[in-house]
């Protein structure tokens, strides 16, 4: 057994030494001290979890889970309507195609439109001018509104699928014996559909939540100097900053919500 | 059926981890047979086709073919060929292709290549099917073609794994039809698989019958049927009734029980002694009926009700309550010679059947 | 029917919501305006500066080539990985190798590009070409092996079986049988690592080098520093080039 199956576990091998490994030790690094050269040097310190209690730490932590809770909300409030509608229409490869082009398009093409729409000189402020509802441009961009819609609309598609694939593996058998059992369509759906439709729910819900944390470029555009967010801040740190144990320290932070998230998906998805 | 056997199997066992498949079978098969492994799911005999094609390994035991033990021998150098369920015709090939697979991997000259292919195909009459596609094909071409890439290398035996279980009625029967002539025709032997006890008699000369791993019974399917060895066999193929008795007297030739009150006479086995429990198994095909009114001896004739009438076509079939509380079934061909055989529910009628026509089995817990 | 009313307008109001920057944008591409939105006239003056942006081009054939090498290496491996655990058949083994994998997809791609970088740089690898293959070629393989892995447990056992059976070895079997029914499903793998890695900013963003430019870096930093109407010309090139893809690969799904 030993030679057999060595491809798998050489992939395996390089697997944990990307993985696994910077996993370890970015724990590793965030307990050292920085330095100019070799960026890290010995004296250990739990000075940077410090800096995360710290109350401008906070703001930002608040701020990132706020504005990924709202863009999560957002997208299931479009999504979960648009999958439900698309269940039974004709042309449904179509649509779904349609959803998926946008996807391909590179993100931050989308984002980058999202400006053109939002900028002082930009679309909507112009036909708002136009139809006379606004006497001067709105200041649309760069606020924390931007980020809000530049997130949602560029992780929409990420909730649909996932919903609609929850959807369509709904047996509609169970619906169909509902109504033959005399249920009227709003019981069929809360009874029935809603709770089966839940295990899709929570997979796009996981696909929006943690990217909104962590797509740093969107509140880079869109976002100004107060939207920065936890993904933004980890990269100052590593990068501007160069301040690697703190990123690493504000990187293991993030993990641990992530793991968290993620035991309460799959507790809930089990209790389904 | 000629002396040596073409496989021998001694003190076969098979277990995976804890789950003992087969216990310490040892049977043989001939050349030129057409045997058939028949029992439930689960029982085995997927495993034992497996084990004599090579897919698996024995814990214990021995495997030999043509006298050559093959326990080790991987799949490639047995010259033992598989029809899959579901035959696995390669879908990415033409039926060429597919015939010829065995030919290409072993780098044979494609003029030898195209001659064979040609063969094989004209020997299941699919001649001009050479460059359809093997989507295009229907159930019973794809067995076809399954059986052309088989024999291509007349291997010796030929392993079918439950082949017709997957096609309608009317075409399962032509095709049983077909594989039995092939099989005569190409003078091969076939071990089949299956679990349809119907099957296994149209086509066998030889059946296996097996239960959890173990051979409950080999022969004919005459014998399986009229001499069946145990209560398994019994009643797994075909239906039967039965009787739990005691012998009360005995002749040379004759033991005497009594059934619902009344003394039946039996044919003797012969290691019976008086006041052995047995299981008396009679057949509902072998039971004739008779109207009340209708009867002259009153001996050896069990007395019920008709609780149950159930006409089937060729047969009419009756369940009849006795005063033991026992329930019988009968079943009678509609005869031009009787007149119109004519049952009422509640009818009291008469049960019979010639002496010598049960089974005596002894008795089992 | 005023459901039906109200659904349909409902699915192509969101279908709308998600092209309308996207068109606009394709409408300000042909437009003979640097700042502006309003329309001034049709130009081509975008296009040819875009493909006159020796950088932008040059970030572009180097995404691709990148893409190109990571999907190949990465669906190389992953196939070969893959097909050989499956058949053989221990689901537990199979569950072993795709701990991993699985840990790798639910991390976000910001932790992933700060772990390579770490390690990257602890292991003296130079930053450029190098370090984004191995960053793409790894993060592309766990999704490559789940997509493999699904169509893979389609693929019927016995078509193995009756190869062996029929005298092959194991590596014809592999070269003749399971490769050819298995390679619509290789191919879709390869094109969806080509996508990831074509299209991947963050992690880039964290183990790239000065001299090895790649596209999405390239707009970004076109983007931050105030960006030209170039961008809008790339943008309905995008969208074009999606197009096109689409109508050939339906064009081959219809031919089978």
């Amino acid at each position: 057994m030993n030679t057999k199956n060595i491809f798998p576990k050489i992939i395996v091998s390089w697997l944990l030494i990307f993985s696994l490994l910077p996993a370890i030790m970015l724990v590793g690094i965030s307990l050292l001290t920085p330095d100019i050269s070799s960026m890290v040097h010995l004296p250990v310190t739990f000075s940077h979890y410090k800096n995360l209690i710290d109350p401008l730490f906070f703001r930002i932590a608040v701020r990132s889970f706020f504005l990924a809770g709202l863009t999560t909300f957002f997208c299931l409030l479009l999504a979960y309507p648009f999958a439900f509608f698309i269940l039974n229409i004709s042309h449904k490869s179509l649509v779904i195609i349609l959803i998926l082009i946008p996807f391909w398009t590179s993100s931050l093409i989308r984002t980058y439109a999202m400006v053109d729409l939002l900028k002082w000189h930009g679309t909507i402020n112009n036909i708002l001018l136009k139809l006379h509802l606004i006497s001067t441009p709105l200041s649309l961009l760069y606020s924390n509104y931007a980020v809000l819609t530049g997130l949602v609309y560029n992780l929409l598609p990420f909730m649909i699928l996932p919903i609609y694939n929850g959807m369509q593996s709904i047996d509609q058998k169970c619906i169909d014996a509902a109504r033959d059992l005399g249920a009227t369509r709003l019981q069929i759906f809360v009874k029935v559909f809603w709770p089966q439709s839940q295990k899709g729910v929570i997979n796009g819900v996981l696909m929006v939540l943690l990217p909104a944390m962590t797509l740093f470029y969107i509140p880079n555009i869109l976002g100004g100097a107060k939207s920065i967010l936890i993904g933004n801040l980890i990269q100052n740190e590593f990068i501007f900053l160069n301040n690697w144990p703190q990123g690493a320290a504000t990187s293991t932070f993030l993990s641990i919500i992530l793991v968290i998230f993620f035991g309460i998906s799959q507790s809930k998805g089990m209790k389904n | 059926m000629p002396s040596t056997p073409l496989i021998q199997i001694k003190n076969l066992e098979k277990a995976y981890g804890k789950h003992v498949i087969l216990k310490n079978l040892s049977f043989n098969i001939f050349s030129g047979e057409f045997l058939t492994l028949l029992g439930p799911s689960g029982c085995g005999k997927t495993t034992l086709l497996k084990l004599i094609s090579g897919f698996e390994t024995p814990c214990k035991g021995i495997i030999k073919i043509d006298n050559v033990t093959v326990n080790n021998l991987p799949p490639q150098k047995r010259n033992v060929h598989t029809i899959f369920q579901n035959y696995a015709l390669f879908p990415h090939m033409n039926v060429f292709e597919n015939v010829a697979f065995s030919l290409r991997c072993k780098n044979i000259d494609n003029q030898i290549v195209i001659s064979k292919v040609h063969a094989a195909l004209q020997l299941v009459e699919l001649s001009h099917f050479g460059n359809r596609n093997i989507q295009e094909l229907s159930g019973g071409q794809q067995q076809r073609v399954a059986i052309a890439r088989a024999i291509i290398n007349q291997p010796k035996i030929l392993l079918l794994d439950e082949p017709l279980s997957s096609l309608d009625y009317q075409l399962r029967k032509k095709m049983q039809m077909e594989l039995k002539n092939l099989q005569k025709r190409l003078n091969m032997t076939f071990i089949f698989v299956t679990h349809d006890q119907e099957e296994a008699l149209t086509m066998s000369d030889r059946i296996i019958i097996f239960n959890q791993g173990k051979i409950e019974q080999i022969g004919s399917p005459y014998d399986i049927y009229e001499n069946p060895r145990n209560l398994y066999v019994a009643q797994f193929v075909g239906e039967t009734n039965i009787f739990n008795i005691t012998v009360q007297s005995m002749t040379n030739e004759h033991i005497y029980t009594k059934i619902s009150g009344v003394t039946i006479c039996c044919k003797r086995p012969f290691n019976a002694c008086n006041g052995d429990p047995m299981h008396l198994l009679i057949r509902p095909e072998n039971i004739s009926v008779y109207h009340a009114d209708k009867i002259e001896n009153l001996t050896n004739k069990l007395v019920g009700t008709i609780i149950d009438i159930t006409y089937k076509g060729p047969t009419i079939d009756l369940n009849v309550l006795l005063e033991s509380g026992q329930i019988v079934a009968t079943s009678e061909f509609f005869d031009e010679d009787h007149e119109k055989i004519d049952y009422k529910l509640h009818e009291q009628v008469y049960l019979e059947w010639p002496v010598g026509w049960e089974v005596l089995l002894p008795y089992e817990h | 029917m005023l459901k039906k009313l109200v659904k349909n307008t409902y699915i192509s109001a969101i279908i709308l919501f998600l092209y309308f920057p996207l068109f606009l944008l394709v409408y300000l591409s042909f437009n003979d305006a640097q700042y502006s939105n309003q329309w001034h006239q049709f130009s081509l003056q975008w296009f040819k500066e875009l493909f006159n942006d020796k950088q932008l081009i040059d970030s572009l054939v180097n995404s691709l080539i990148l893409a190109f090498f990571s999907s190949l290496i990465a669906t190389f491996n992953s196939v070969i990985a893959t097909t050989l655990l499956v058949l053989q058949r221990s689901h537990k083994l199979l569950q072993k190798f795709l701990l991993i994998p699985s840990f790798l997809i639910i991390l976000p791609d910001l932790i992933l590009g700060v772990g390579f970088l770490i390690i990257l740089n602890v292991l003296n690898i130079p930053f450029g070409f190098i370090s984004l293959l191995i960053a793409h070629i790894t993060f592309c393989m766990p999704f490559i092996i789940f997509s493999i892995i699904a169509k893979i447990k389609l693929f019927n056992r016995n078509y193995y079986l009756a190869s062996l059976d029929l005298g092959a070895s194991k590596f014809y079997t592999w070269r003749k049988v399971i490769m050819p029914i298995l390679s619509p499903a290789i191919i879709s793998a390869f094109f969806l690592g080509f996508t990831l890695s074509f299209d991947d900013v963050i992690i880039s963003y964290f183990v790239a080098g000065p001299e090895f430019n790649i596209l999405p870096l390239t707009i970004f930093g076109m983007i931050r520093n105030g960006a030209t109407p170039e961008l809008n010309a790339l943008c309905t090139m995008t969208l074009l080039f999606s197009l096109i893809l689409i109508i050939i690969a339906q064009y081959k799904l219809r031919k089978s």
